[in-house]
């Protein structure tokens, strides 16, 4: 096919249109900030929604495989509070080197991933009960090693959470961006250019079909929630970054978030179809309503929550929509 | 000549499920290069046989050997990797995904160590077109038709350097141009050695390609023979444990229009259309009349009975019911003037397999009553033994979850769905598919008695012989638009053909 006629054949693919819609909603959103503060047209409230939420985004890029897949993982938010509870605790009352702390970190998240994904695939125990347990496992044990909220003071800590990128025009990012920036890239790419990736995709469509297509359906069910627990623990660490303190009670509620952020990134929560762009757009779209909700001074946060809820209704609307009109 | 050495060899295979004996002590031998009809009523054991060959069950008894060498495999991909490469009866494919990746997925084409997409195109449209069969690739497999998905199940397997190819029921939803442009694929196959499993309920299909067949009968093994050393006669006795019952009765009366002309109007559709669905046409039937609707797949058959239905609303022209005009915009809005629609797709849009027999008979009748009118428990009882037996859907209890029916089984319960609601219009969308010829043969008689007590009936189906046997009228599509409408007197398939080839009534 000659490349004019692609040109001329090209639409928007269905697909493609709830992420398209969340993209329009994200410009209009700062268009509108824009237009009645001037100081959010700096570039520099853009950097700052990533500074801010990169955390909750590698969290989302961990819930995206899961949903795709036709699971929800609800422990998230717990296993986010065990690594910070954890880095405090061993950085401060054990002395443990920065890296060993952050090796062990990433390491139980991973367990607790592959744990809860060998529970749902193996005793075909309900996503949502088996990740419901994680969450009060995770919380439970936070609670069990710590009680309080210590601050870290460790040098490679503290440096990591001070250094920031000069970026041209006067602004600046943080190196949790650019960690979790590689995260969205690697999830891209894994979504898209692996076996594994795909798979994902093939069982969210038809587990059934998948299985007997001969697709490593189990390893790859298990796989994702591991990768989800991962991501939980490295956004756990972002976190710590951010705050330079462990809290038990942190993160309470983030499972909710990430959800939110993924099907307002257009990805279908019965599996199968959505993208990790579309949960970059998600994630960006919620800290976007909590800082013109900031800069309005008069609102109470509470505001974000309903707005969230707004938004999540509209979208699983106009997903049914979609869905309906493409049969 | 010696024989030469069987490639696979299953000795005394059986196979018990809760409360059946599936399978008992049958015995089945495959050669390289040659085509194996596996042959059988509805729920004979084929599809079981084929399931525990793959792994996808175990057995409870017997041996299997492949290549010389004894194997049990854990489950499909164990039997894809040994050589084994199945089309299972019910189209297995991932609807989210687009129709070149469900040809590769798990064994995509890679350079540099991530997956080539348009090396994997390529390679599908390659594949795709020895089906004869030319389509964008790149689009999602969801959107296409049944026959679309099925020749992409056919061309996923085809795929692997298999040894051994294993296809149950891939003909039942494509049409004669399809099917001859498969057996030529296969015919090639076997050139080359491979040893071939065909499962089909089309005796003449059988007899063009198989060199031997094995015929079960409930779970038993009756025989294997060379397809040159028995007749269809035989063969289709041999299948049924005794002699098929002719339908000439049924020839003669069906085509009688004289007292239809009298008959009142049903439904009229005047420049009906939907964008990239149909184009306008206008159609009438008249009560206890039966219009066939004849065309290749993707001619607009389905998409033309679901407008009438409802089930998708048109862009233009209007529906007349009972000389009324009625905006038809939902299934319901089909309900209520009591048109039944039945689905060629009875996986995702007909049976729920978690039910009894009974329940999803039950299913369509009760939703028309309103869930606030629920129908006795002896009633239900009452109608499912009445349709159960009318059928000769099997196993008889009709608290056999559907699930574990047969392919051809399951059909039947779908069908008694809608005709328990007594519609006054019913639509049957390939109501035949994958149904053995005795069963077949019930299913017209009770369509032709039917319409003989009044009830007007839209039929589709690839086969024009049985669109020709029912209806009296048949309108034929080609391109989405209705290109000819037909009194059937002394119509031939080869005419309708001819009609569907040249796009306009000569
Ligand atoms: N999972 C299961 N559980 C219980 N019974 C089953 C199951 N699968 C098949 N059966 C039963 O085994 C018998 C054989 O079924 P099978 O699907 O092999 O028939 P078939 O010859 O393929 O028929 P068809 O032509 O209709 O496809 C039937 O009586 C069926 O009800
Ligand atoms: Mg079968």
């Amino acid at each position: 096919m000659s490349t004019l006629t692609r040109v001329k054949e090209y639409r928007p693919q269905q697909r493609h249109l709830p992420m398209i819609a969340t993209l329009v909603l994200l410009v209009a959103a700062y268009g509108y900030g824009a237009s009645q503060y001037p100081a959010f047209g700096s570039g520099q409230v853009v950097f700052n929604l990533f500074i801010n939420y990169s955390w909750l985004l590698v969290v989302a890029i961990g819930m995206t495989f899961v949903i795709l897949t036709g699971g929800i993982d609800l422990s998230v938010g717990s296993v986010v509070a065990l690594s910070t509870v954890l880095s405090a605790e061993l950085l401060t009352k054990h002395g443990w080197s920065a890296p060993a702390v952050i090796v062990l970190v990433l390491a139980v998240g991973a367990l607790l991933g592959t744990g809860m994904g060998a529970l749902i695939h193996y005793f075909e125990i309900q996503p949502f009960i088996a990740t419901l347990v994680g969450l009060f496992f995770a919380r439970g044990l936070c609670l069990t090693i710590s009680t309080e909220a210590p601050s870290i003071d460790n040098a490679v800590f503290t440096s990591i959470a001070q250094t920031q990128i000069p970026l041209p025009g006067d602004s600046h990012v943080s190196i949790s961006v650019v960690i979790a920036l590689v995260v969205v890239v690697i999830a891209g790419y894994v979504l898209h250019y692996t076996r594994f990736g795909r798979t994902v995709y093939a069982v969210g469509g038809s587990e059934q079909s998948a299985v007997l297509m001969g697709l490593k359906v189990a390893r790859t069910k298990v796989s994702v929630y591991a990768l989800s627990g991962f991501c939980s623990a490295l956004g756990g660490l972002l976190l710590v970054f951010y705050k330079l303190s462990g809290d038990p009670l942190s993160a309470i509620g983030t499972e909710l978030d990430a959800i939110a952020a993924v099907v307002i990134g257009g990805t279908i929560l019965s599996g199968g179809s959505g993208y990790v762009v579309g949960t970059v757009l998600g994630v960006l779209v919620l800290g976007m309503i909590q800082t013109l909700i900031d800069f309005d001074g008069t609102l109470s946060s509470w505001w974000t929550k309903i707005v969230i809820g707004a938004l999540l209704f509209g979208f699983i609307v106009l997903q049914r929509l979609i869905a309906r009109r493409a049969r | 000549m010696t024989e030469p050495e069987a490639i696979l060899r299953m000795t005394g295979i059986r196979k018990e499920f809760p409360g059946v004996v599936a399978l008992d002590d049958v015995d089945f031998r495959m050669f390289p290069g040659e085509v194996h009809a596996l042959m059988g009523e509805n729920g004979a054991g084929k599809s079981t046989l084929i399931k525990t060959l793959t792994g996808v069950h175990g057995i409870d008894a017997g041996t299997i050997e492949l290549g010389g060498s004894a194997v049990s495999f854990a489950g499909p991909p164990e039997a894809q990797r040994a050589g084994v490469s199945t089309v299972y009866q019910e189209v297995n494919l991932c609807p989210n995904l687009s129709v070149a990746e469900n040809i590769f997925i798990g064994r995509e084409p890679r350079r540099f160590g991530r997956i080539h997409w348009a090396g994997m195109r390529r390679r599908a449209e390659v594949l795709l077109g020895a089906l004869d069969l030319r389509l964008d690739v790149s689009a999602g497999l969801g959107s296409q038709s049944i026959a679309v998905q099925q020749m992409v199940a056919i061309a996923r397997a085809l795929d692997v350097s298999a040894r051994v190819l294993v296809l149950d029921e891939p003909t039942s939803s494509l049409d004669a141009g399809e099917v001859e442009q498969l057996l030529k694929v296969l015919r090639s196959l076997r050139e080359d050695g491979m040893a071939i499993l065909f499962v089909s309920h089309f005796i003449d299909q059988v007899f063009a390609i198989a060199d031997r067949m094995t015929v079960l009968r409930n779970g038993k093994l009756v025989g294997e023979y060379r397809t040159s050393d028995i007749t269809p006669v035989e063969l289709v006795t041999r299948m049924i444990g005794k002699e098929l019952e002719v339908l000439d009765d049924l020839e003669e009366s069906a085509h009688d229009r004289s007292d239809l002309a009298a008959a009142p109007v049903f439904l009229q559709a005047d420049g009906l259309s939907r964008k990239g669905a149909v184009a306008p046409f206008s159609l009438e039937i008249r009560q206890g009349e039966v219009v066939g609707l004849a065309g290749l797949l993707g001619s607009g058959r389905t998409e033309l009975a679901r407008l009438l239905f409802g089930a998708d609303h048109s862009d233009s022209g209007t529906l007349t019911v009972d000389g009324a005009v009625v905006p038809m915009r939902t299934p319901r809005a089909g309900m209520d003037h009591r048109i039944a629609f039945s689905p060629e797709d009875r996986k995702t849009e007909g049976l729920v397999g978690e039910l009894t027999v009974r329940e999803n008979i039950v299913l369509a009748l009760q939703a028309a009553r309103g869930w606030s009118r629920p129908l006795s428990r002896k009633r239900q009882d009452e109608l499912a033994a009445r349709y159960v037996a009318a059928l000769d859907i099997r196993p008889t209890s009709p608290e056999t979850l559907v699930r574990n029916l047969s392919g051809g089984n399951q059909q039947k319960v779908l069908l008694a769905r809608w005709l328990i609601t007594e519609p006054r219009l019913l639509i049957l969308d390939e109501p035949t598919r994958g149904i053995d010829i005795g069963a077949k043969t019930e299913i017209q008689r009770l369509v032709a008695k039917l319409s003989g007590d009044g009830m007007a009936v839209l039929f589709i189906s690839a086969e024009l012989e049985e669109v020709l046997r029912l209806s009296h009228r048949v309108t034929v599509l080609r391109d989405r638009k209705v290109v000819a409408q037909l009194d059937n007197e002394s119509l031939t398939a080869d005419e309708i053909m001819s009609i569907i080839a040249e796009g306009s009534s000569a």
